[in-house]
């Protein structure tokens, strides 16, 4: 579904992901973890558009989109849910989730849209008690199912995940976590990227990780569990010596 | 059948975006964890960036047997001890011993990678598997236990020796299928038929052989003796042991795991490539090994690709069996020659015998070989012109064969030394 080889992108002069190849197959949740600064959020911005990348080849489904508008690869099929939820605080639940649909609108009319947002009020039970409640009043939990509903109402074949667990509460990020899994089984595919890796590594397919710009290791999520680099850096192994 | 068939038969596109993917990362590890590779790395002025393509890794120096002896015992590893969790070690026949060490994970993929090969052998988990590799720290003995317990089959872990006791747990246990060198094989089938053993008896149906060369017709005389699908399968110590390879029920090459090898066949002189489907030397590089990696290490064992695909519908590149060793490649008047080209012909005549000697000298700045081959008594008291015609007809075949010309005597029967263990078929007598 997405292909990802040798990508360069960063901001001016500053080269922040140094030759990235990754790839994400239909049905998957493939997960991104890494530290701080590392390029995790560098690398959904390249992909979904807000950054050229300066070197490599982006292919969703088959096509190139290096060079594409960002509207055009949302119109394709690609979603974001943006790091620290973004939702339009003086808007309301639905307002917010009909905006989401905007691309659906343009592509199939206004019926598809209720459809759906009739979908996501399904899928986020609590999303529908607060339809009528200005974004901006939600707590950080409500307000991360906002941001994951308006990406879904595009429809997107490809969601991707700018860390949903910052900020949360553990009982909600579980929470999250198993709506992430359930997407899985409604068939959409997710690129999720986490700073929490144990609780990515525990509901992906396959994980990369990021280091300074450089994918250092990769494989199915339980070697990477597995993984005692993986486990020192990022799963809080003590380090022995 | 497969063992994991979203891998064994994935598209080749999405295998060559998984081989980069690791590639990368492997050269990064290795870059940054294994001094050796980090030393070599820096006197290139290699930049990680560089590296776009798979055909990009060509520009990466290789790494030889001598190299893993010069880092003898950890100097290789790319991970702390403490999280090594198994060593072996190649047993120092041809110099001194070298040291190989598994994560937890490597022991993980390894298994994985052997179940992949028994299966494609036709082993299930219904079978009973008598594994007469020896144990210990070769890798033989340990990675087909593993493999064949990950597929669920009941695993007899005998180790090599003891013939008779061999038949005797075969017999009893009803084992299905064997693992062992296939000259073992032909050892346990010889010693049925001296006490008296008819191998149709056997529940015998599967053999899995490995660890040496071997010919087509060995194959044949293992299929005619023991009435099995003899299948072989490839691997050595330095790059993880059996896994890399093993052939399917088609019998006709070896599918590689190449989601975690890359494989490249070079010329062994020039080190480039060969063009595809012709013999060379077979280097690899580990694409997901964590405790051991291995950038480019030079096997020696000779080999082709077999591009065609295979009916049994892996997408997983071919490689033909072993063919033997480039150190024993000969360049007679620019022309690379192996003994096993000599050996096939040899093979298809009637009346040789399976030894011969190869002799290489230099008369008036050019060179000149001959062939010493043994043939069976009842020819050699024969006529002489019927003598001649053996020797023109062999003369031709190799000729046609090596691009060469060759020169052929005929000797008596056991008239060529015998050497205990590995065979000298060479000598080559020029001064250079």
């Amino acid at each position: 579904m997405l292909k990802i080889r040798n990508l360069d992108a960063g901001y001016g002069k500053l080269r922040v992901l140094k030759n990235i190849s990754l790839h994400v197959n239909a049905g998957e949740i493939v997960t991104m973890i890494g530290a701080n600064g590392a390029g995790k959020t560098t690398l959904l911005h390249t992909i979904i558009g807000l950054i050229k990348p300066t070197r490599g080849d982006i292919d969703f489904q088959g096509q190139p989109c290096n060079r594409r508008a960002v509207r055009r690869i949302v119109a394709s099929g690609c979603a974001l849910v943006p790091e620290g939820r973004q939702v339009f605080a003086p808007m309301s639940v639905e307002e917010n989730l009909l905006l989401g649909g905007y691309v659906l609108q343009q592509q199939e009319g206004r019926a598809a849209v209720l459809k759906e947002l009739e979908h996501q009020y399904e899928l986020f039970p609590l999303l529908r008690e607060r339809r009528r409640q200005l974004a901006g009043t939600l707590s950080g939990g409500e307000q991360q199912m906002l941001a994951m509903g308006r990406a879904l109402m595009s429809r997107p074949r490809l969601v991707m995940m700018d860390e949903p667990s910052t900020g949360l509460a553990p009982l909600i990020v579980r929470d999250i976590f198993q709506i992430i899994c359930r997407l899985r089984q409604e068939g959409n595919t997710v690129l999720l990227i986490e700073q929490n890796a144990k609780a990515a590594l525990g509901i992906a397919d396959r994980g990369y990780v990021l280091e300074v710009g450089k994918v250092i290791v990769q494989g199915p999520a339980a070697d990477l569990l597995a993984n005692s680099d993986v486990q020192r850096a990022y799963l809080g192994r003590e380090k022995i010596d | 059948m497969y063992w994991e068939p979203e891998k064994e038969c994935m598209a080749r596109e999405d295998l060559e975006q998984l081989q980069l993917e690791r590639l990368q990362s492997t050269l990064y590890r290795v870059g940054t964890n294994v001094p050796f590779y980090k030393k070599k790395f820096n006197q290139l002025k290699f930049n990680y960036d560089d590296i776009g393509s798979l055909d990009d890794l060509r520009r990466l120096p290789f790494t030889e047997k001598q190299d893993l002896r010069d880092n003898y015992p950890y100097g290789l590893f790319a991970v702390p001890l403490r999280d090594v969790v198994r060593l072996h070690s190649s047993s120092g026949t041809s110099g001194q011993a070298t040291v190989v060490g598994y994560s937890r994970n490597d022991i993980k993929t390894w298994s994985n990678l052997v179940a992949r090969v028994i299966t494609a052998a036709g082993v299930t988990n219904n079978d009973v598997i008598q594994i007469a590799f020896g144990y210990g720290l070769f890798t033989g003995g340990f990675g087909l236990h593993y493999g064949a317990e990950t597929i669920g089959a009941s695993v007899i872990p005998i180790s090599a020796g003891n013939t008779k006791r061999q038949i005797q747990i075969m017999q009893d246990f009803k084992t299905t299928a064997l693992v062992s060198t296939p000259s073992y094989a032909l050892v346990i089938a010889d010693t049925m038929m001296e006490m008296g053993i008819n191998p149709n008896g056997l529940s015998l149906r599967y053999g899995l052989f490995g660890g040496e060369p071997w010919s087509e017709a060995m194959r044949q005389e293992i299929h005619q003796k023991l009435g099995i699908i003899a299948t072989d399968n490839y691997g050595l110590s330095e790059v993880m042991g059996p896994g890399v390879s093993g052939e399917c029920q088609e019998c006709n090459g070896l599918h590689i795991n190449e989601d975690h090898f890359y494989l490249e066949i070079l010329d062994p002189i020039t080190l480039e490539p060969v063009p595809e489907g012709e013999i060379g030397e077979l280097v690899i590089t580990t694409l997901t090994k964590e405790a051991f990696p291995m950038i480019r290490y030079r096997t020696r064992d000779l080999t082709r690709f077999i591009p065609e695909p295979c009916p049994c519908g892996r997408t997983m590149k071919r490689m033909q069996r072993v063919m033997g060793r480039s150190d024993d490649m000969l360049i007679i008047k620019g022309v690379n020659i192996f003994p096993i080209q000599i050996e096939k012909v040899l093979f298809e005549v009637e009346g040789t015998e399976p030894h011969y000697q190869i002799i290489v000298d230099r008369e008036n700045h050019a060179d000149k070989i001959t062939v010493q081959v043994e043939v069976m008594e009842s020819i050699f008291f024969d006529e002489m012109k019927k003598q001649r015609g053996m020797v023109d007809h062999i003369k031709n075949r190799l000729s046609s064969e090596l691009g060469v010309s060759v020169d052929v005597k005929l000797v008596e029967e056991k008239s060529l030394e015998r050497s205990v263990g590995k065979a000298k078929r060479v000598i080559d007598r020029r001064k250079l």
